[in-house]
């Protein structure tokens, strides 16, 4: 091949910069955020809202429990799906912990009964996901009714377990889990963090992320290419419930006790950081990256306004306005072909 | 195919399929031998495209089995297919709009880096590389930055291109080809023609589908009809002209 390099279908500048922005705007968006209240602060009473330790905590605190559920969900909906469950299967869990480790006692060994009380939690919460699966793969119910039954099916199993009250639990281990910090930062944002690195490798580095990408985008030439759709779509429904069970046990940890209930307003925010991260609801688009973004824009809203002292229920309208403005970005980003 | 040859590379026997009540195939027998292009011919819905999926292991026959080398076989899904060997291009593509080009080449087969043998990440430079070559070869550019993006944002001679790759990495011994040139223009169509020759040589079995009979005429030696699920004739392509094989198409009798 001497023939030099002239290739006909090099894209214009105009193009290249619209597909960064569409690619970079959640970054932008988050920056501007945290900008205004910075501003806010100044102005009004000369102290910070970014730099300031405390805030810091409490945004990460805030977007830790839906992010969990969010990432679980960002392979779903990757794939083509979506979740509706996992705001009850983390409710779920959260009592299957709190009565494990009420049964077992404080007699036992150190910190056996909390070791039991997760591991126990985690296995339970991987039954609706295997059970979300198998009804989407195997039976072809769509993604959307079969999760929303899912929903119904682990509300009830949650409040059945519970007795309808919240558990508490007594338990040193326990309590020193949940309000624990490793270097001013508290253990829960560390397992979420240790579980954004894992998903993240695993989506954008192996074989499993990128046929959840190509199951996403073309399921019958997913299907052609040799890949098991059908093991794949259980084993994603899997993780999504799993992440809902870490959160839910992370919930029991926190307040000592569990509650069916852990995981109701979550759900909306967890599918909120997806979209606003840049995953597309018609599948086959988005990244563990990017729905940290979301899950941190969300908790930066909510804790923002709470900081300006603006009335609570203001940030549920805030919320809403993001997400389609996030939408309409990603009909946007269709136009020039993004995938990330 | 040359006499001591006895044995087809891949016989299909008596194959029938039913879509409810519909009768798609209906006790269908093919051979293909070593380094033959086959035609399957017919109008739509006469069976075309059913036949190669039962191949290709995407639809499982109701009744028929299909031998490969003189030996029985059940290709039971795609996966068992491409390793025995037998690579199909569909009509559609099949191709994923949002993995890029080296992604689309290895689909489901990707290379991976191992550390202790344990598998790791997928090997990403090398499908590029690779990819890259395989185009070459088939004489497609694609600049290296669309080499990175989705095929989604590629045209379609470079998609067929991409589709066509794809089956050609790993060195088939029966290629099916579904309407390989539907999407292409003239000078494309030229080097999918020029390409199949080259596979002959190579003693790949080919089956060819095309609504297309001066690209049957081009490159078949055999033509199978069919009509309505059932073979409707079989000729040596120096032995036919365009008219009877239309007439068998729309089920005339020659």
């Amino acid at each position: 091949m001497t023939k030099p390099p002239n290739y006909k279908d090099v894209e214009d500048i105009q193009t290249r910069i619209s597909r960064q922005l569409a690619r970079l705007w959640s970054w932008i968006f988050l920056a501007a955020l945290i900008a205004i209240f910075e501003i806010w602060a100044r102005v009004s009473d000369g102290s910070s809202f970014a730099f300031n330790a405390y805030n810091i905590q409490s945004i990460l605190i805030f977007a830790a429990s839906p992010l969990l559920l969010g990432l679980g969900q960002t392979l779903v909906i990757i794939a083509g799906g979506i979740d509706l469950s996992v705001g009850f299967v983390m409710g779920f869990a959260s009592i299957v912990m709190a009565q494990v480790m009420r049964h077992l006692g404080v007699d036992l060994p150190v910190g056996f009964a909390l070791g039991a009380g997760i591991v126990i939690a985690l296995v339970a919460s991987s039954i609706p996901g295997f059970i979300n699966g198998f009804l989407i793969a195997r039976l072809g119910v769509p993604a959307f009714i079969g999760t929303l039954g899912m929903y119904g099916v682990a509300r009830g199993a949650g409040y059945i377990l519970a007795d309808g009250a919240t558990v508490s639990v007594q338990d040193d281990w326990l309590e020193a889990f949940g309000s624990g910090k490793i270097v001013g930062i508290p253990i829960a944002v560390w397992i979420t963090l240790l579980v954004v690195l894992l998903l993240h490798y695993v989506l954008s580095q192996t074989r499993f992320g990128q046929y959840t990408y190509a199951i996403g985008a073309n399921r019958e030439a997913a299907k052609r290419a040799g890949i098991n759709v059908t093991r794949h779509t259980v084993s994603l429904y899997v993780i999504s419930a799993m992440c809902a069970g870490l959160a839910g046990v992370l919930y029991t940890a926190r307040f000592s006790a569990g509650a069916p209930q852990a995981g109701e307003p979550l759900l909306l925010d967890a599918i909120a950081a997806v979209v606003i991260g840049g995953a597309s609801l018609f599948g086959g688009s988005g990244t563990v990256i990017g729905t940290v973004i979301g899950a941190l824009i969300i908790a930066v809203i909510q804790f923002g306004l709470v900081f300006v002292d603006v009335k609570p229920f203001w940030q549920f309208g805030a919320v809403g306005i993001v997400i389609i403005i996030s939408v309409l970005v990603d009909q946007q980003k269709r136009k020039f072909g993004g995938r990330a | 195919m040359n006499s001591v040859d006895r044995v087809p590379l891949l016989s299909v026997r008596n194959i029938t399929k039913k879509f409810g009540g519909v009768l798609a195939l209906d006790s269908v027998s093919i051979n293909l031998w070593r380094g033959e292009v086959l035609a399957l011919a017919g109008d739509n819905g006469a069976g075309k495209s059913t036949l190669t999926k039962v191949i290709s292991g995407v639809y499982h026959p109701d009744i028929g089995n299909i031998e490969f080398d003189g030996k029985k076989i059940e290709i039971t899904t795609p996966a068992v297919a491409r390793k025995i060997g037998i690579e199909t291009i569909y009509q559609d593509l099949a191709l994923s709009d949002n993995l890029d080009v080296g992604a689309n080449v290895f689909l489901g087969r990707e290379p991976v880096k191992r550390v202790f043998g344990i598998p790791t990440r997928i090997d990403r430079p090398f499908m590029q590389s690779a990819a890259q070559k395989l185009l070459e070869n088939l004489d497609i550019e694609i600049s290296p930055t669309k080499m990175q993006r989705p095929v989604g944002l590629l045209s379609g001679g470079q998609r067929q291109a991409v589709a066509i790759s794809r089956a050609m990495y790993w060195n088939a011994s029966v290629l099916i080809m579904d309407e390989p040139t539907a999407a292409l223009g003239v000078p494309e169509q030229r080097k999918v023609v020029a390409l199949i020759q080259r596979l002959k040589k190579e003693n790949v079995g080919v089956i060819f589908i095309s609504h297309n009979l001066s690209d049957i005429f081009a490159v078949a030696d055999r033509i199978v009809v069919l009509h309505r699920g059932k073979i409707a004739g079989e000729r040596e392509t120096h032995k036919t002209s365009g008219d009877e094989l239309v007439k068998l198409m729309v089920g005339g009798a020659p």
